[in-house]
């Protein structure tokens, strides 16, 4: 909304300061001016004042026009602001006065109605003081259209009443406020033919639909140059019944907006004054006095609402201390609060002291509210007016008293944990979309079917809730191989969807994703491709943050249809902390990099944070490191290819030398002096005593015992 | 090179001694001019550093037991530096001494290039959202504000309802807020949607504890918003509330004035303007002095010197009666409080010079390891 501030200053003479001081007073007082731009510079008179941009919160619609404005202003700098009245020739008696029926009394409050005859239409100029039409709409840039049209737009500028002009000599018999019949058809102003619903709230004469009441005028009544005899309507429609016959018909108008958001009850005949004395200044004459028909129920909850109390207590105990700077140390005073509320046009009669004796913070008040301040309604919209006109930042900043404790969430140890560790291990953390394909979450949810769709989501390819974080990984990962980044490593941590539309479940999840060489930057080592163990790795570091008894790496066989259709299924494993299943790795499936046109191997998983969560993050506990020396032995054994390491480390695992401290695979490898489908692998072996040396014959039967064992697991030694 | 046997010690003043160890260093020296071989360097180490035979060995021995108790410390200093150049004399020939040029040419067979850039491993890098919201939620827990956090699908009742959003308004529109698909039989109040703000935590806190409440909410949000260069479908808010008897106005300036100067530093100042929420009352906007020109104005801050960053107010009486309905202690007439909200996003482009919104949210390697 612009505001032309000549125009302002007209309702305001008294006004002293510049255009650039007020722009930022009216802006502390919440009456933002967005942009400030000084007409000299376009016009080089600098008499000319300023165009300002406003931004006014939707509360605030009765300052939403230039006499709002200034009532704004009179308030901040203490001014008096002069009525708003428009004097009109002596009106002509009529034969009877002209027939105005609200039918519609729920949505209809008031409807005024004023005939003018032998007006003549024609250019818009500056008319008489209050009225500089050619004037203000030249600076504002305005096209002017004929004296009818903006004498309606400059009463909407100036006062934000919406009001209406008709062709009087097309309407038959009188008006009548009233819903529209179930298909009945009206012309509007736009061009549009529109069949009208029962809902419809219409301005109608006694045999047809003249106007959609609130929102636009019909085609068919509308002022032309040969128009002779006017209605001027100047109306209070009720909000909601405006927001839906607005809305049935895909407009938006400022009369809608404005009614919508609840208009003056008390502005129709000011606003209808206005317009007619445009009119009447081309010429032409008044028939009869304001018609002005009211809704008393509408006007007892608008113009005349119950006044509501106000205490000098309730405002201090809300707002607190202000700046001891600004002089005036008893802070928010009745004086205040007086002033504040009397310049926005409240009225206050002061209730009776206290039997016990008047006391500072006591005082207290009737408050009547302003017609054009539908927001007002509680005392706490009283205490923000005061605060609001007496400057948010006169105000003390002050730390309240507090004697609590502060508490973390319960999982938040477990989370930075496990981030910290993902992290240390070189992925970067990021965040994905929270939606995907209903066919990514078919492929990707951990309960199959349990995927929750959007009613109105952004695309298709963001339709459902990610059942998983997985499907988020795969774009991010396919985004860094078609922008040429070959090395990734990416992990997000957010929350999964699943259950159904009636009941969302949600749970913290992880995904990560890895591609590329190890090392990443090595200007020596050529590096080698990342692979399944790599990751595997990096779940075992942050799965041993954790406390668990156990902790199982499985595969099922591809056709027992546990392995998520995601993974490759002789690549990726599943696992399970203490029985319970924590997570999927591996490789992704080869079809679904190939559908993500992606060609490199791409390692990828997901962690079920839910389920980690439930165990209790690891204490470190130191243990003795004993000071006598470790022996190391290795094994060289063969074996059958059906043979899995984990057998073999099971079979260590069971030995119960208490001595055999720890063993490891060293290596794997295959070569063709094996036998067909075998291979070899060199075990290491860690003997270590805590209180003293081992001797040579001790470990001769360690040996011994670990041959013996490997070889029951289906292990030879090697030649 | 056989040595003389090391003689006995007759008189231990200072110039006897002088003498006596002069001889042996000069032996020592002499001896070790001549090494050649592995063996020679060994059998010097024997001769002289052994334990059993060495001519060491023998002095302290022979010298410092026959020494009188006065002379015993002048003689033990003397013994430690002949002991020290020995020493010296065998590291040498063992091939680490300086001007030892065969020792020197085998290190300098084993040169490498220094200027190689080194094998790196990637550093993690957290994310720039996640990362802002802990600093943010830091500065609010060291005055005295736990966390709070809420589910990312809300109902209506706590995403719209319970803060006072009248049942038009126009955030309720699906051209605003992602709904959940299949609510339309369900009564107004159960909808799911996502929510589009992190204030249900407030309601949800609320109805789970009475007053004195003190929280910080950290969250992801989601708005219908088609993806531009500062609006995005994702984003993430921290919100706050503080509850109790006698919270003030001025209490919500101070709290945020200092929050401000410590997540941008003591030099910034705050200023709050008139705002509207449906949920506080009074409601203000907060800016802060620009972090970039400190206030002169610059294109940063549109040559304001301001740049605005949150929302906030004291909580509206409506919406201590929805919490009043669980917990009957938020009476408006007894306590009071205030919320405020802050974009995590804007705070991190602002923080980190960030342009595209949509960043964020693309995983990309390049982009995210800048935050390493």
């Amino acid at each position: 909304m612009k505001i032309l501030t000549k125009w302002l200053r007209a309702y305001l003479p008294g006004l002293a300061v510049d255009d650039i001081q007020l722009a930022a007073d009216l802006t502390l007082r919440g009456i933002a001016v967005e942009g400030n731009y000084p007409l000299g510079e376009r016009n080089g008179s600098i008499g000319d004042g300023s165009i300002y941009e406003m931004d006014i919160t939707t509360n605030r619609v009765d300052a939403m026009n230039h006499y709002g404005v200034a009532r704004e202003a009179a308030a901040i700098y203490g001014l008096a602001l002069p009525a708003l009245d428009f004097a009109l020739p002596p009106a002509r008696p009529a034969a009877k006065p002209f027939s105005v029926r609200i039918e519609a009394e729920d949505a209809c409050g008031r409807f005024t109605a004023r005939v003018l005859r032998d007006v003549t239409i024609g250019e818009s100029k500056d008319w008489f003081k209050g009225a500089e039409v050619a004037t203000y709409f030249g600076l504002l840039e305005q096209k002017t259209i004929s004296n009818a049209v903006d004498a309606t737009n400059f009463a909407w500028r100036a006062m934000g009443q919406p009001t209406h002009a008709f062709d009087l000599d097309k309407i038959e018999g009188g008006i009548v406020v009233r819903r529209a019949r179930k298909g009945e058809r009206l012309k509007t102003l736009d061009g549009m033919d529109r069949v009208l619903d029962a809902g419809d709230l219409v301005v109608a004469d006694h045999k047809k639909a003249l106007a959609l009441a609130g929102v636009m005028g019909g085609w068919d009544t509308m002022i032309t140059p040969e128009t002779k005899n006017v209605l001027v309507e100047a109306a209070w429609f009720d909000p909601m019944a405006v927001r839906q016959t607005a809305r049935r018909h895909g407009l938006h108008t400022d009369a809608s907006h404005r009614f919508e958001r609840g208009a003056d009850f008390n502005a129709a005949p000011v606003a209808s004054a206005l317009v007619s004395a445009i009119l009447l200044a081309n010429g032409g004459w008044a028939e009869g006095e304001l018609v002005d028909v009211r809704v008393a129920a509408i006007e007892d909850r608008t113009a005349r609402r119950k006044p509501i109390a106000l205490a000098l207590n309730q405002v201090q105990r809300i707002l607190g201390a202000t700046k001891a700077e600004e002089g005036d140390e008893e802070g928010i005073t009745s004086e205040t609060v007086e002033g504040v509320l009397k310049a926005l046009g409240c009225g206050l009669a002061e209730l009776a002291p206290p039997a016990v004796g008047r006391t500072f913070g006591q005082d207290s008040w009737q408050v009547t509210l302003p017609s054009w301040r539908l927001d007002l309604e509680r005392e706490i919209d009283l205490i923000e007016e005061v605060a609001r006109v007496y400057g948010y930042n006169r105000f003390a900043n002050t730390l309240p008293a507090f004697g609590g404790g502060v508490q973390a969430l319960p999982w938040a140890e477990k989370e930075a944990a496990v981030r910290g560790t993902l992290l240390a291990a070189g992925f970067h953390e990021a965040i994905g979309s929270t939606f995907c394909s209903a066919a990514e979450a078919a492929l990707t949810a951990p309960q199959p079917g349990q995927v929750v769709a959007l009613g109105n989501p952004l695309s298709e390819e963001a339709g459902v809730l990610r059942p998983s974080l997985v499907p988020g990984m795969l774009t991010m990962i396919a985004g860094n191989l078609n922008r040429d980044v070959s090395d990734v490593r990416l992990f997000e941590m957010g929350t999964a969807f699943g259950g159904t539309t009636d009941k969302v479940e949600e749970r913290p999840a992880l995904a990560f994703g890895a591609v590329g060489s190890m090392p990443e930057e090595s200007a020596l080592d050529a590096g080698r491709t990342i692979e399944f163990h790599d990751v595997k790795g990096v779940v075992e570091q942050v799965l041993a943050r954790f406390e668990a008894r156990a902790l199982d790496f499985d595969r099922f066989p591809a056709e027992a249809g546990l392995t998520p259709e995601w993974l490759h299924p002789y690549r990726a494993a599943r696992a399970v902390a203490d029985g319970m299943t924590v997570g999927w790795f591996g490789q992704l499936h080869p079809r679904e990099a190939a559908a993500r046109k992606i060609k490199e191997a791409v390692l990828v998983g997901e962690l079920y944070l839910d389920r980690l969560y439930k165990l209790s993050l690891r204490k470190p506990a130191a243990r003795e490191i004993s000071r006598y020396q470790p022996v190391r032995r290795d094994f060289s054994l063969v074996l059958d290819e059906g043979i899995s390491w984990e057998t073999i480390d099971r079979a260590m695992a069971e030995i119960g030398i208490p001595e055999l401290v720890e063993w490891r695979v060293r290596e794997v490898f295959r070569d063709t002096r094996l036998g067909k489908g075998e291979y070899a692998l060199l075990l290491g072996a860690t003997f270590q005593a805590p209180d003293r040396t081992l001797r040579e014959e001790e470990l001769q039967s360690f040996q011994a015992r670990v041959v013996e064992a490997v070889g029951k697991a289906g292990a030879r030694l090697r030649a | 090179m056989a040595n003389e046997a090391i003689p006995n010690l007759t008189a231990f003043d200072e110039a006897a001694l002088g003498k006596a160890f002069a001889a042996l260093e000069a032996q020592a020296r002499e001896a070790a001019a001549v090494l050649d071989g592995e063996a020679a360097v060994e059998a010097f180490r024997l001769e002289w550093l052994g334990r059993k035979q060495g001519r060491l060995n023998e002095v302290s021995g022979r010298w410092l037991k026959a020494a009188p108790p006065e002379a015993k410390k002048a003689l033990g200093v003397r013994f430690n530096a002949l002991k020290a150049v020995v020493e010296d004399l065998l590291d040498a020939a063992l091939g680490g001494g300086p001007g030892d040029a065969t020792a020197d040419a085998a290190l300098r067979a084993e040169a490498i290039d220094i200027t190689l850039p080194g094998t790196r491993r990637l550093t993690g890098a957290e994310h720039p959202i996640p990362r802002t919201m802990n600093e943010i939620v830091a500065v609010f827990a060291a005055l005295g504000y736990s966390v709070g956090v809420g589910p990312e699908v809300e109902t209506d009742y706590y995403n719209f309802e319970s803060m006072n959003f009248p049942p038009e308004h126009p955030a309720r529109d699906t051209q605003d807020t992602l709904v959940v698909a299949n609510q339309e039989r369900k009564p107004l109040r159960d909808r799911l949607l996502l929510r589009t703000h992190t204030s249900p935590v407030q309601m949800r806190t609320m109805e789970q504890q009475p007053p004195p409440v003190r929280i910080v909410i950290p969250g992801k949000v989601h708005r219908n918003d088609a993806a531009d260069a500062t609006h995005s479908p994702i984003f993430h808010q921290v919100e706050g509330l503080c509850v109790d008897t006698n919270i003030t106005f001025s209490d919500l300036k101070g709290t945020l004035d200092y929050a401000m100067k410590a997540l941008f530093g003591s030099s910034v100042k705050t200023r709050f303007f008139p705002s509207f929420f449906p949920f506080t009352e009074p409601s203000a906007d907060v800016q802060i002095s620009c972090i970039f020109c400190g206030g002169k104005g610059c294109r940063k801050c549109k040559d304001s010197g301001w740049i605005e960053l949150l929302g906030c107010g004291m909580v509206d009486p409506a919406v201590f009666a929805f919490a009043a309905e669980k917990q009957p202690a938020y009476d408006s007439r007894k306590i009071s409080g205030f919320a405020f909200g802050m974009g995590v996003e804007r705070i991190a482009m602002m923080k980190y010079g960030i342009s595209e919104i949509g960043s964020f949210f693309a995983g990309d390697m390049r982009f995210l390891g800048q935050f390493a």
